[in-house]
């Protein structure tokens, strides 16, 4: 017998309430989503779900590509605006940040909802410009728009892990960087761009995720070709036909997507190996 | 340089901006509309004070928060304290895997899943589909609140000193005294701030709850339902008032850091020199 | 050593937040030498230092780079590198490429590169390190990857900032000894800044002796010992006992209620004057041959020697000998001529140099400087 580690009641006792909820409401979704995807509505094995996703393949496909351009827009935005901040007078920055954060404390449907409101055919900008002799611009209802809305609303989730990791940065570092010769561009990409990479890394999953699976955004501000996966699962469950199998075979589809891009993006968090990552 | 980077911040926050300032400018329209503005009323504010139904939801959107904030808060401090004393690697790395599922899966994968779990339980073994409301909406708001009280509490317990709690031992404590007199107080901070996320967190949630409320309705699918159509601008005065509230207390909390900043700089200034 | 000066520094002034930290420092650097900025934390050395590497730039007051005013001169152009207190080394860089970092970045052709780094490398005894993270490197390990960074470049000057402040007291040692072998292999003139007086005293050609944002005194090691110019130095470096007294003519010195002979001259008549005793001066005789008597309060031993505290007159009087003596005892003292030294008075007269309420920890704040 090994007596080496001995069981302990109390760690039970701590361990057991968690465990038991994590297995019921995280790991067995999951399979349960899993089971419907492969059965049919009496619980035979099929295949027949997953296969009627081909129909689907483009909205999956647009999905895709939506999110990856919004969150590299986010980036391109997010990674100069983080770098402003960084140079600012500590309370200035408390104060930056604290708008940053603030619209994140505002549901997402209503400041789209106001966004649209702003750029519709007939709203406010167009109001505006039409006023001034211009004629109106077709700001809504086009994949530009759906981007777009993605941005604004994810923003603040790409600024905010970049600037916490880059504010965090020695001062000394940035110093021996001049010291050795850097001057502004090269210091930020010799040094202050490998050091944000745990940053940006974050900053890309807490935007792509939440773009990826989106069903509001690209319902209100998208035409009528600018349908994604989220939008398709919520038309599954809560249109007339109630199709589970079907959104159940969506849902993995759409976690398949967020597992590999989270191995894509490990290879550039996880690097032991020393040396520079990204260059 | 430095100029053109001011530029750049300013017209991103004017951006980030513009949409809640339509929201607080229209929350004061007179008529229904959200796009022509014709003139100042506080109508909106007034038929929310009066609303009945908006405040059933209101009170259900609280309830549903608060008990699931708490509730994830006792149990994820727990849960934190476990992982804390896990000996096994493995198997703390296995548990911290399973806490973040939640947080890195989308949300409507989250709603998804618990929905089916919940269909499928009430088809397979209560033979009732029908089971989603304020149960399944509670189960749900927990789960996706415990992975963010356990990583608030988390840190506080391993930047806690051991010595102290040996040292509370070897002054006669047990181990469950000495948790609560040595070891409990060092994470308070921790549990308060994993606890206010928790909740505003569940007050913002629609996506999850939207695949798991069934009929009992809180504010943010009721809002789901209401931006389907043209939105009344209650809602607009409604959040209005939540951001008035929200950026009264964000400032205070800043003003004081950077009041005990400024302190401790020159506390510090008045030393080193 | 050339003659020329690599550095000088005239009428320098910085103030912060309406504080004065630099005071109109004029200094010069020769080529080739080791200067130590000695002085306890806040007296402005880091801030000349850092004045020097181009980091800081001086309210008034010009600095010059052999000949040519650099004030305008940002850090990345000047042919200065630093070693910083905690080292700074690159986290996302291996010890290869944190050295190769200054090359990478003048765009050294690649094959130069190599070779020189691997020469560094030899030079402070790294070879075989260069894959490894500098993270993973014990204190004295980074200490060399920095100092390899730096001279990679060929500076003409390198700034050290209390480098060995963050190693143990027996790695210190090995890296004071290290680093005036670098000196000297190399030839760049080495500019250092430490509060640590045994530090400057053992590894420097000159030490600056600061305080208040001035130069309290430059010397060689043995000139600022055996001559301090006030009573602020003779304080900082090693032990004094601080005495008032009056310089009757040249040659002779009242104090502690005795006339002595001394070996300084040149101080108006009867001029009141410091006196600088060092404790292991002091010749201990029976109480009635004693130029002066005191009675011991307080007898430590050493080790190799016993510390004795001795009232001499109300005045409190530190003494060294390898003879035990107990508590209580009435003792003589003598003093020849050359173990006394006159110092004209200054604004530290009064605040050095009694040991009544001497303790050893009171020593020196062993914390680094923070500016």
């Amino acid at each position: 017998m090994n007596k080496k580690r001995k069981f302990s009641l109390g760690s039970a006792l701590l361990n057991a309430p968690y465990f038991a909820w994590a297995a019921l409401f995280i790991i067995i979704p999951l399979a349960v989503v899993l089971f419907y995807a492969f059965s049919d509505g009496e619980g035979h094995f099929t295949f027949s779900n997953i296969l009627s996703l081909k129909d689907y393949g483009g909205v999956i496909l647009r999905s895709l590509l939506y999110s990856v351009v919004a969150t590299a827009i986010t980036f391109l935005i997010a990674y100069p605006f983080s770098y402003v901040v960084c140079r600012m007078r500590p309370a200035s920055q408390k104060i930056a940040n604290m708008f940053v954060t603030l619209p994140m404390w505002i549901n997402l449907l209503i400041k789209t909802y106001c966004l649209s409101a702003l750029m519709d055919g007939n709203g406010l900008i167009n109001q505006a410009l039409v006023a001034i002799g211009f004629g109106k611009l077709p700001l809504m209802n086009n994949t530009g728009a759906v981007i777009f809305g993605m941005v604004y609303n994810y923003l603040p989730y790409m600024i905010l892990p970049i600037y916490n990791v880059m504010s965090k940065i020695e001062p000394s570092l940035l110093e021996a960087a001049s010291d050795l010769g850097c001057g502004a561009l090269s210091r930020i990409r010799r040094v202050i761009f490998p050091l944000t990479v745990p940053g940006i890394v974050s900053g890309i999953i807490m935007v792509f995720v939440p773009s990826v699976s989106t069903f509001y955004i690209s319902a209100k501000m998208g035409g009528t070709g600018d349908f994604m996966i989220g939008d398709l699962i919520e038309g599954q469950i809560h249109s007339q036909n109630n199709n589970l199998p079907v959104a159940a075979a969506l849902s993995a589809v759409l976690m398949a997507i967020i597992l590999v891009s989270m191995l894509i993006l490990n290879r550039f968090t996880e690097n032991d190996e020393g040396g520079s990552v990204l260059i | 340089m430095k100029k053109l980077g001011r530029v750049f911040i300013g017209v991103v926050y004017a951006i980030l901006y513009a949409p809640l300032l339509v929201m607080a400018v229209f929350s004061f329209n007179s008529a229904k509309s959200t796009t022509t503005f014709s003139g100042f009323s506080l109508r909106w504010y007034v038929n929310l004070f009066y609303d009945r139904s908006m405040r059933g939801i209101l009170l259900n959107t609280l309830l549903i928060s608060a008990c699931a904030a708490v509730l994830a808060t006792v149990l994820g401090v727990i849960a934190a304290y476990g992982i804390y004393k896990m000996r096994s690697k493995r198997l703390k790395s296995a548990v911290n895997t399973v806490t973040n599922i939640p947080l890195i899966n989308p949300d409507i994968i989250t709603g998804v899943s618990l929905m089916l779990l919940f269909t499928f339980f009430g088809t397979w073994f209560l033979h009732n589909s029908a089971i989603l409301g304020f149960w399944t909406l509670l189960i749900a708001h927990i789960t996706f609140n415990l992975p963010y009280v356990i990583l608030n509490v988390l840190p506080r317990l391993y930047g806690s000193d051991v010595s102290l709690y040996e040292a509370a031992l070897d002054l006669g404590c047990t181990k469950t005294k000495a948790f609560w007199r040595v070891v409990f107080p060092g994470i308070v901070p921790g549990i308060v701030s994993g606890f206010i996320m928790a909740f505003t967190l569940s007050l913002d949630d629609f996506i999850i709850s939207y695949y798991t409320n069934g009929h009992f309705n809180i504010l943010a699918t009721s809002l789901y339902t209401a931006v389907k159509k043209p939105l009344s601008p209650e809602y607009y005065a409604l959040y209005s008032l939540i951001f008035l509230t929200i950026l009264l207390l964000l400032t205070a909390v800043n003003v004081i850091e950077i009041r005990s900043d400024r302190k401790n700089s020159t506390v510090k200034k008045k030393i080193g020199d | 050593m050339k003659n020329r000066n690599i550095i000088e520094l005239r009428n320098v002034t910085l103030s912060f937040d309406g504080e004065k930290i630099l005071d109109s420092l004029d200094l010069s650097v020769r080529d080739g030498e080791f200067v130590t900025f000695l002085g306890r934390s806040g007296c402005g050395k880091t801030t000349t230092l850092r004045i020097i590497a181009g980091f800081l730039t001086p309210d008034e007051g010009d600095v010059f780079f052999d000949g040519v005013r650099i004030n305008d001169v940002p850090p990345y152009k000047r042919s200065v590198n630093t070693i910083f207190q905690r080292y700074a080394l690159f986290p996302h860089l291996n010890v290869y490429e944190n050295v190769a970092f200054g090359l990478r970045v003048s765009k050294t052709p690649k094959n130069e590169i190599d070779p020189k780094v691997r020469e560094m490398l030899r030079l402070v005894n790294l070879e075989g390190y260069e894959k490894r993270k500098v993270t993973n490197l014990s204190g004295g390990q980074q200490q060399r990857v920095a100092i390899a960074r730096a001279l990679v470049n060929r500076p003409k000057v390198l700034l050290l900032d209390e480098p060995l402040s963050a190693l143990d007291a027996k790695l210190r040692k090995d890296m004071q000894v290290e680093l005036r072998r670098i000196q000297r292999e190399t030839g760049i003139t080495f500019i250092f800044v430490t509060h640590d007086q045994e530090e400057a005293l053992s590894m420097s050609d000159t030490v600056v002796v600061m305080e208040n944002g001035k130069i309290q005194q430059i010397g060689t090691p043995v000139d600022i010992y055996n001559e301090p110019k006030n009573a602020f130095v003779a304080d900082f470096i090693g032990e004094s006992n601080i005495i008032d007294g009056v310089m009757n003519r040249d040659d002779t010195v009242t104090f502690a209620g005795h006339t002595f002979t001394c070996v300084d001259e040149g101080f108006e008549k009867d001029e009141p004057v410091d006196v600088v005793i060092r404790p292991e001066d002091v010749d201990i005789v029976p109480s009635k041959e004693g130029m002066v008597k005191g009675k011991i309060t307080q007898a430590t031993f050493k080790g190799d020697y016993y510390e004795l505290i001795v009232d001499v007159k109300g005045f409190k009087w530190m003494v060294q000998t390898t003879d035990a003596y107990r508590e209580g005892q009435t003792i003589g003292i003598a003093l020849e001529p050359d173990s006394i030294h006159v110092m004209h008075k200054s604004e530290f007269s009064g605040l050095y140099g009694d040991y009544s309420t001497f303790s050893d920890e009171m020593d020196e704040d062993p914390e680094a400087e923070d500016e």
